[in-house]
């Protein structure tokens, strides 16, 4: 019991040892790298369903009783996190034989540069984002934090060309900046109730006399997941860095990372800062709105489709932070919901950019058309993310919209009911925009590029082909049956509406 | 660098430095010292080597690739911390030994964790010394 909590964070750590081991045989990195995935999505079931008939699950590192030592905590909401950054994990893996292959037309060198401790970056990241799952400890969040970033800043820049440069500086002078904020709302609630636990501080921070310095702290904190989670008006990094590394590595990125940040908001605004929610969540809940709204606009000027999807994400986020500022069971269970439908949608739409250059040759659907015609299956496997991204029922986007929205008209907030609708439409008109580029017309060079020669499901394509499918099979099972999904998403909603579940799992556990 | 100075001196100071390396690292359980800075001093007596003898010669000296430095220093890093599961206690407990060593002191897991930061440690200085060093 207590090594399942913490092998989420452990084995990223082995098999990123392991395939430092490989260094020199990439071939042996990517075959190591793929059971190794898939292993790792075996444990995070085991968690999850261990979590489920358990209830929330607790590990004191080093034998410290909890106020004391750093707690490792699996409640429901974790464990969904961490099964979903598993699956991801596994995607990514497939789909990274071929695309760090020949994806791209570059020289030797550079592909070869590709290779350089690709594999144990990635896998030294997924520790770092279970382990900002999974930590009960505010400062070791921030160590978790430093462990996924710094890994991402070296993913971003692997190729070391001149526009991977620019939006890696972007983005690491941003994540120093939303460091700096996190450390020092760290250091403030210390200072105020002596203690980082995040139970502890629960139990705390009502207890505290000066109240507007916690809504101060709040802030702070706001600020600091705000930027990594990109909400307005914090989020103009993500657009400017997403599009410059290799397809694989935007498709994680813009699945995992910005929701790490969502899931520490969602955390933190659940559990520890709730004696004003009156005004706390009312500014959460503004934000989200211009968050959705101006997401969505910057979209539609876009023409690149990796930057079209950056803004997506905004947009997304602006849903899930709109669950958690509405605090109901029902729409923090939405917003639960929303980032397990999201995170595999997004991540399956960049893949499907990769496949779309890979086969019509550019990023700027513009320049790509007719896909439809020479590629049909790969039509609908964009179609199936994107009309669930922009809500289309039966599909996956359509309920955790639908769960959202719900909440929202249960508290009659009409005007932003209608924002999240308007948002919808507007998806839905910025995919289109991709379809009929992309798919739609006709192809605007009269020469085929040189790749369409192969297949989807030729040798060199196939190991693209298969993780597009996957996720792409896990939306529709979302969508058509997303009972036992809401169940679990509700279960979760349960756990962080009443945190006293969780502070006495943490704190009782340890006597 | 060409200087005799340089090179006669490296040549004595180079044991001297690893050896208080490795008694930084034991004595920084209880008292200033441990595995980082220990790594850290032992990664400087490569580096005065490196500066004096050229990339080429310390490399020849240098027993093994940094990275199996790294690879080697995380695993008894890790491995210190997975033992305690191994007795039914959570992870990173540390586990104490009933002998006390005449120079070591008891053997601990926190001693494996230290030596296991110690080799990271060296083993990422060294590494940066000769990428820089091969630049010039």
């Amino acid at each position: 019991m207590n090594a399942i909590v913490i092998a989420p964070i452990v084995f990223p750590l082995i098999l990123g040892l392991i395939t430092l081991t490989l260094w020199q045989n990439r071939k042996m990195q990517e075959i190591a790298n793929v059971i190794g995935s898939a292993v790792m999505v075996l444990i995070s079931i085991l968690l999850m369903k261990m979590v489920l008939s358990d209830g929330i699950l607790v590990t004191q590192a080093g034998n410290w009783p909890a106020p004391f030592g750093i707690s490792i905590v699996a409640d429901t909401f974790s464990a969904i996190m961490v099964v979903i950054s598993s699956v991801m994990g596994l995607a990514i893996a497939i789909y990274s034989i071929s695309s760090m292959k020949n994806g791209f037309v570059l020289s030797d060198m550079l592909q070869k540069r590709q290779q350089f401790g690709y594999y144990p970056l990635l896998n030294i990241m997924y520790m770092g984002i279970n382990g900002a799952f999974l930590t009960g400890d505010l400062f070791n969040m921030y160590v978790w934090f430093e462990v996924l970033l710094i890994s991402s800043f070296i993913l971003l820049s692997l190729d070391g060309t001149k526009l991977q440069i620019e939006g890696t500086f972007k983005y690491v002078t941003i994540n120093l900046l939303s460091s700096a904020f996190f450390l020092i709302g760290v250091g403030f609630l210390y200072s105020l109730t002596g203690t980082l636990n995040m139970a502890d501080l629960a139990v705390k921070i009502p207890q505290v006399e000066n109240q507007s310095m916690v809504t101060v702290i709040s802030m702070f904190f706001l600020v600091s997941f705000g930027i990594k989670a990109a909400i307005f008006p914090l989020f103009f990094w993500l657009p400017s860095s997403y599009h410059t590394p290799p397809i694989s590595i935007s498709a994680i990125f813009a699945g995992m990372l910005t929701k790490v940040g969502v899931y520490s908001l969602i955390r933190v605004f659940t559990l520890i800062f709730i004696t004003d929610v009156a005004y706390t969540h009312t500014i959460i809940l503004w934000i989200s709105a211009l968050t959705m709204f101006v997401g969505v606009l910057g979209a539609a000027s876009q023409y690149d489709m990796r930057r079209i999807l950056s803004f997506h994400i905004i947009s997304q986020i602006g849903y899930m932070i709109f669950g958690l500022a509405l605090f109901t069971p029902l729409a923090i269970a939405g917003a639960v919901f929303y980032i397990m439908h999201h995170i595999i949608v997004k991540a399956n739409l960049f893949l499907v950019a990769g496949l779309v250059k890979r086969v019509g040759g550019s990023y700027d659907i513009r320049k790509v058309g007719g896909l439809v015609n020479t590629y049909p299956f790969l039509a609908v496997m964009f179609l199936i993310p994107a009309l669930s991204l922009a809500g289309i029922p039966p599909l996956s986007g359509f309920w955790s919209k639908f769960f959202v929205v719900k909440a929202a008209l249960e508290l009659q907030e009409y005007f932003l009911v209608f924002v999240a609708l308007l948002v919808g439409l507007l998806t839905l008109y910025s995919m289109t925009k991709i379809w009929n580029e992309a798919f739609w017309k006709n192809n605007p060079e009269k020469i085929p590029a040189k790749e369409l020669v192969a297949g989807l499901f030729s040798k060199q394509n196939i190991f693209m082909t298969i993780p597009i499918i996957l996720l792409a099979l896990i939306t529709l099972s979302i969508g058509f049956n997303p009972e036992p999904f809401y169940q679990i998403a509700d279960r979760a909603a349960h756990e962080l509406m009443n945190p006293s579940i969780y502070i006495n799992k943490v704190l009782g556990g340890a006597q | 660098m060409n200087s005799v100075i340089l090179t006669t001196t490296t040549r004595i100071l180079l044991p001297i430095l690893l050896l208080f390396s490795v008694y930084t690292l034991i004595r920084g359980h209880q008292e200033p010292g441990g595995g980082f800075v220990g790594g850290l001093v032992a990664g400087m007596a490569f580096a005065l080597y490196t500066i004096s003898n050229g990339v080429a010669s310390a490399r020849k000296i240098f027993p093994l690739s940094p990275t199996t430095f790294l690879i080697i220093g995380l695993t008894f890093a890790l491995s210190s911390g997975l033992l305690s599961l191994f007795l039914g206690l959570p992870a990173f407990t540390g586990i104490w030994g009933t002998y006390e060593f005449p120079v070591i002191g008891y053997l601990s897991t926190p001693l494996v964790f230290d030596i296991g930061v110690y080799l990271v440690v060296f083993g990422v200085s060294s590494s940066i010394i000769f990428t820089l060093k091969l630049k010039e």
